[in-house]
């Protein structure tokens, strides 16, 4: 049976808290993983590997692949990122690998700081909502 | 050289896991002052927990660079649980238990038991829970310069693990 929004809403949050140490008043929808919520880089390979967990089942494992949640090797590329921006190409590949984060209210300077703002408890959510529909 | 808080390895299950042996002596000198006599009080040696996580840390360690044939720089990212309910005195001895719980291009994650011995019982008893993840520092920190050869997995663990019966992993 299809897990339901609500039900990966509530288990998005069993990480955040036991990751995070996130009080669960604070882990809402529009909570920013680093600057809302706390998080440091380790801290996403922590969540990766709870969100396996947590979404598991006997019958169907549930594995982020490496560079899933966040595309990997791009702020080397200079095809992709120039004087600390995306370039065009490298926001094309951001809107190509990331459905789950919304970039719409992305900078206008695109600068790649701007990006970690933009991962929020949603986008998690979404995250795991679109892996487990395919 | 290293502060080696495991004094033996004594079971590898190749993958999956490792189990490593401490025995406490009166003869560590930390053990004086932890704790000392204070007044009426007297003296209580203890050994201090976060040495045993330490110990679990250095055994979850071992077996996760193991995976990798120690090729990676496996450093200790984050203590997720580390609970401790009883003490280790002198006398006693301290066995970690490891496993693997992911691994991941990026870093394991490891879940460990600690048990103690009292040698007048002859029981083993679970004393205490872990998880520790560990990150391979040349994947997560490609931007910084670290020295080619593997300062993590040093002498030290090395001769743990000749002494134990298992320098072929590192070769």
């Amino acid at each position: 049976m299809a897990i339901s929004r609500s039900e990966i809403e509530e288990k998005v949050t069993d990480v955040l808290e036991n990751a995070l140490g996130a009080d669960r008043d604070d882990v809402v929808a529009t909570a920013t993983l680093t600057e809302d919520l706390g998080a440091e880089s380790i801290d996403f390979l922590d969540i990766q590997f709870q969100l396996e967990k947590k979404f598991s089942t006997p019958e169907k494992p549930f594995k982020i692949e490496q560079g899933e949640l966040f595309p990997e090797n791009m702020m080397s590329n200079p095809d992709y990122v120039k004087d600390g921006k995306f370039t065009d190409a490298g926001f094309a590949v951001l809107k190509e690998k990331m459905p789950h984060v919304d970039l719409s209210s992305f900078g206008g300077d695109r600068n790649v700081r701007g990006l970690a703002k933009l991962f929020t408890v949603k986008s998690l959510c979404d995250f795991i909502e679109i892996k487990l529909k395919k | 050289m290293r502060w080696m808080w495991i004094d033996t390895i004594v079971a590898y299950e190749p993958d999956r896991r490792l189990v490593a042996i401490k025995n406490v002596s009166l003869a560590e000198e930390h053990l004086h002052e932890h704790f000392a006599a204070d007044g009426a009080l007297p003296a209580q040696p203890v050994m201090p927990a976060c040495l045993m996580v330490e110990g679990m840390a250095q055994t979850a360690g071992i077996l996760a660079g193991s995976l990798r044939r120690f090729r990676e720089k496996v450093v200790l990212a984050k203590i997720q649980k580390a609970e401790i309910t009883q003490d280790v005195v002198p006398g006693q001895c301290i066995r970690y238990d490891a496993r693997i719980e992911r691994i991941d291009p990026m870093g394991a994650g490891t879940a460990g038991t600690i048990e103690r011995l009292d040698h007048r019982t002859g029981q083993w008893e679970r004393i205490g829970e872990t998880e520790i993840m560990f990150s391979h520092v040349d994947q997560n920190l490609s931007g910084l310069a670290f020295p080619e050869h593997n300062f993590v997995f040093s002498d030290s663990f090395r001769n743990v693990l000749r002494a134990s019966g298992l320098g072929h992993l590192m070769d």
